[in-house]
């Protein structure tokens, strides 16, 4: 299985398409980050506009850990896009290129092969992931300082001590590391069904965008179904930015306000990864290869 | 029963006499016991308690020079304090023009006080009123009502100990209305269960407060002007 | 003689379409086996079904006396295959691909070992071009190279011959005799050019609609007192009426173009070839066409449609 798992990265990062989203997050992160070093303070103003009327501030809010937040919450809605042109390529790539044929008779099972291609694809989204944390976080704090971090929640805002922020940020990662790996299943999964990329690479991002809206609109009948979408739960690596308060609406440090949150939603979201692995592996086991 | 009624007459111009009367030798004797300060650098912990705001209590520090220089500085990370309510200093209040009437007694804690309206004189003042609860044994002020043009109305509570020879409390609670707050809407993409119109008006309709805790005080040693850009 | 292969009653539909059907056979040891029919008869689904790319519907598949289905990685260890054109990485480079193939075989390896693989299919000096920089051909011999990587006993090669020019093909017919001869392989080839697979084959399969149509050895199959030969010369006019007056006129076919054809016992060719120098016939060329043609269009479909384009 290392083998398998050697090859199939190896094949993975000699490909030039791999690096399309790496060059995409790259040039995102570079905008955003210049645009708020050019003119941050007025961004902050307006996002702040409702409090700034009404109370003072003191301190720096434009610092790296806020423009991380706002890089993580405008990327981790599109990212999924750029993970699915690999996810959705795995299997019907090779069946494109004709080579899914010549891997499949060599002495391999086909559980094994499956398997390293989903880990395969999971490393490359750690990778990704990783890329995105030193440049939205560790550049962030390089060009704007650090600071406590203000966030606006739907009616409330928090704020976060600067050195109760970095942990946060790391489970947050793991988390997004988990809702990106739920992209990536699915992707690997429909990958299977077709002979050409785009099919899957069009109709994983096409389940992405349906759900997230599904998962954003207050309409009765959706709310019903919402708890069991993975886009609904993709986003609950905000809840680590969320503390409890004491009796005296004073900030514990160093807490979450709603944890269970986090692991029902991680739970759900590695629900949603065994499934779609499994019934990959199974479909595939079945499925003749004609390509 | 005439004798009555002019005795009544007479005991109630007395009264009003009384609650008309000019506080201002108050003001005047509370005021010359602040202005023995002429600057001082305190430091002390901040606590902001308003149901939409959840933050932390954290160190800060305040410089102060006469006649109205004010500097509060977290020492770590962000304050997030009511506009104007802090910078509102005693010396604010008093340095007004204004007219002082007496209005009556309140008792504060254990603490017997006598209750001070201030108005001011000039038109374009921010403060419309302040209310004065003055201790007249220490002549300190205990707790002030403050309401401006552009900023509300606030309560400001004063506690003091060991440096209440000099009228610096040693701790401050400024308490506001967040009904004329305006709540954040945050673009966050969160699927929560969002809250219900009822539950606004509650946050709406509840107090916010700022409570500093000073821990210590350097008095008149000097503040450099620089402190204040 | 061992059977590398034994297939027994082998059947495949897709839905409606019943793609192979009953189909038994047997690979022997050594044997370069060819597998004919027409496009569409089954031939690639049965490798397929060799290589277990495809679950057959029903049937039994033994290879190496070992039952397909249950010992498949076992299997694969030692058989190597080309399925219809050998598509590889277009951005890896031919080292890199034989490499990474040679890795998912399981075998030790150097790189020497590899390179000098190469050089064996005639890829040396573009060892390290990428492969969307390569011609057919050259693809092709890749290919080869990737089946053979790791020694195995039993090679498949469906269609090797695909889009390869002249030269190419004679390259191919060479490489399976090399095989056969000298490396003691066991060949299962699957093609529609039929005078290669008669060059080549000790066994021959035809099958046609899913259904074998006739199995045997090449002699059975090619019987050599109905061999064709094409003569061309400067004057095929002239060289026909000397045919017509002589001993050799009874075994004068209709003509088809304008070369003149004889149907004769293959023994008889040689003096037929001597009649004609004798008579100072000048021969261009002195074919012999085989029959397996013909053969061919009469045990398969293939026949109504010729004579349907043809009539």
């Amino acid at each position: 299985m290392w083998k398998l798992l050697q090859i199939e990265l190896y094949k993975i990062f000699n490909r030039p398409r791999t690096y399309i989203a790496f060059g995409a997050i790259t040039a995102l992160i570079a905008v955003i980050q210049l645009g708020l070093k050019a003119d941050g303070e007025a961004y902050v103003d307006f996002i702040m506009s409702g409090l700034k009327d009404t109370f003072d501030f003191e301190g720096k809010i434009l610092n790296g850990y806020l423009v991380c937040y706002v890089i993580l919450q405008l990327l981790l809605v599109h990212v999924p896009l750029l993970i699915s042109l690999i996810a959705a390529d795995i299997i019907s790539g090779e069946a494109n290129m004709g080579t899914l044929r010549l891997l499949l008779t060599k002495p391999v099972s086909k559980t094994s092969f499956m398997l390293a291609k989903f880990f395969a694809a999971s490393i490359y989204t750690f990778v990704l992931l990783l890329w995105i944390a030193v440049l939205a976080l560790a550049l962030s704090i390089f060009l704007f300082g650090t600071d406590d971090l203000i966030i606006q929640k739907t009616s409330y805002v928090v704020q976060i001590t600067e050195n109760d922020v970095f942990w946060r940020y790391v489970g947050a990662f793991c988390f997004a590391f988990l809702a990106m790996l739920t992209v990536t299943a699915v992707g690997f999964f429909l990958s299977i069904f077709a002979e050409n990329s785009i099919g899957p690479i069009v109709a994983t991002m096409s389940i992405i965008i349906v759900f997230t809206i599904l998962s954003t609109m207050t309409i009765p009948v959706f709310q019903k179904i919402q708890p069991y979408l993975f886009t609904t739960h993709m986003v609950s690596w905000k809840e680590f930015f969320d503390e409890k308060v004491n009796d005296q609406n004073e900030v514990v440090k160093g807490s979450i306000q709603d944890p269970q949150k986090i692991i029902d939603s991680a739970l759900i979201l590695v629900l949603h990864i065994v499934i779609l692995v499994f019934a990959g592996i199974f479909v595939f086991r079945k499925k003749d290869v004609l390509s | 029963m005439k004798k009555l009624i002019v005795l009544s007459l007479l005991i109630c111009c007395f009264l009003f006499d009384g609650i008309a009367q000019d506080e201002s030798t108050l003001i005047n004797k509370v005021k010359a016991k602040i202005e023995q300060v002429n600057d001082y650098i305190a430091e002390g912990n901040l606590k902001t308690d308003v149901s939409f705001i959840k933050a932390p209590a954290g160190k800060i520090k305040v410089w102060f020079k006469k006649p109205d220089k004010f500097r509060l500085t977290r020492e770590k990370g962000i304050s997030i304090l009511p506009k104007g309510g802090v910078s509102i200093n005693l010396r604010s209040v008093f340095a007004e023009n204004n007219v002082a009437l007496g209005a009556g007694e309140s008792v504060i804690g254990s603490v017997q006080t006598k209750i001070v309206k201030l108005l001011p004189t000039d038109e374009n003042s921010d403060i419309v009123l302040s209310t004065i609860y003055i201790d007249t044994s220490e002549l300190l002020v205990r707790k002030v009502i403050t309401t401006t043009k552009e900023n509300g109305t606030y309560e400001i509570n004063l506690y003091y100990g060991k440096y209440s020879n000099y009228a610096l409390p040693d701790k401050v609670v400024f308490s506001f209305n967040t009904s004329d707050y305006k709540l954040p809407k945050g673009i966050t993409l969160e699927f929560d269960e969002l809250e219900k119109p009822a539950d606004l008006n509650k946050l709406k309709n509840k107090k916010g407060k700022v409570e500093i805790a000073y821990t210590s005080y350097i008095i008149n040693k000097g503040v450099a002007d620089g402190v204040f850009k | 003689m061992h059977d590398i292969i034994k297939v027994t009653s082998l059947g495949k539909r897709f839905r409606d379409i019943t793609a192979v059907d009953e189909l038994s056979f047997t690979v022997n040891e050594g044997d370069v086996y060819g597998f004919l029919g027409q496009n569409g008869a089954g031939k690639s689904t049965t490798i397929r079904m060799l290589l277990t790319l495809i679950k057959p519907t029903h049937g039994h598949i033994e290879i190496f006396g070992l039952n397909l289905q249950s010992h498949r990685i076992e299997i694969l260890k030692q058989v190597g295959a080309i399925i219809e054109k050998p598509d590889l990485y277009k951005y890896l480079s031919a080292y890199e691909n034989l490499r990474l193939f040679a890795k998912l075989s399981g075998i030790k390896f150097l790189q020497k070992q590899l390179m000098r693989q190469l050089e064996m299919v005639g890829l040396q000096g573009r060892e390290h071009d990428k492969v969307k920089t390569f011609s057919q051909g050259m693809k092709q011999r890749l290919g080869i190279a990737v089946s053979l990587v790791h020694d195995p006993k039993l090679i498949i090669l469906d269609e090797p011959t695909n889009g390869l020019d002249p030269q190419g093909i004679a390259d191919m017919r060479n490489l399976i005799l090399h095989l056969s001869r000298e490396m003691k392989k066991t060949i299962f080839v699957s093609s529609h050019l039929l005078n290669e697979i008669e060059h080549v084959a000790t066994r021959v399969l035809i099958i046609d609609k899913g259904k074998k149509v006739i199995e045997g050895s090449s002699e059975e199959l090619f019987d050599p007192s109905n061999t064709i030969v094409e003569i061309d010369s400067t004057n095929n006019f002239e060289c026909l009426q000397l045919l017509q007056q002589s001993q050799w006129q009874q075994y004068l076919q209709p003509q088809r173009g304008h070369s003149v054809l004889l149907k004769m016992n293959r023994n008889q060719l040689p003096q037929l070839n001597k009649w004609l120098v004798e008579n100072n016939v000048a021969v261009i060329s002195f074919q012999p066409r085989h029959t397996l043609e013909d053969f061919f269009l009469q045990v398969t479909s293939g026949k109504q449609y010729v004579e349907a384009f043809t009539n």
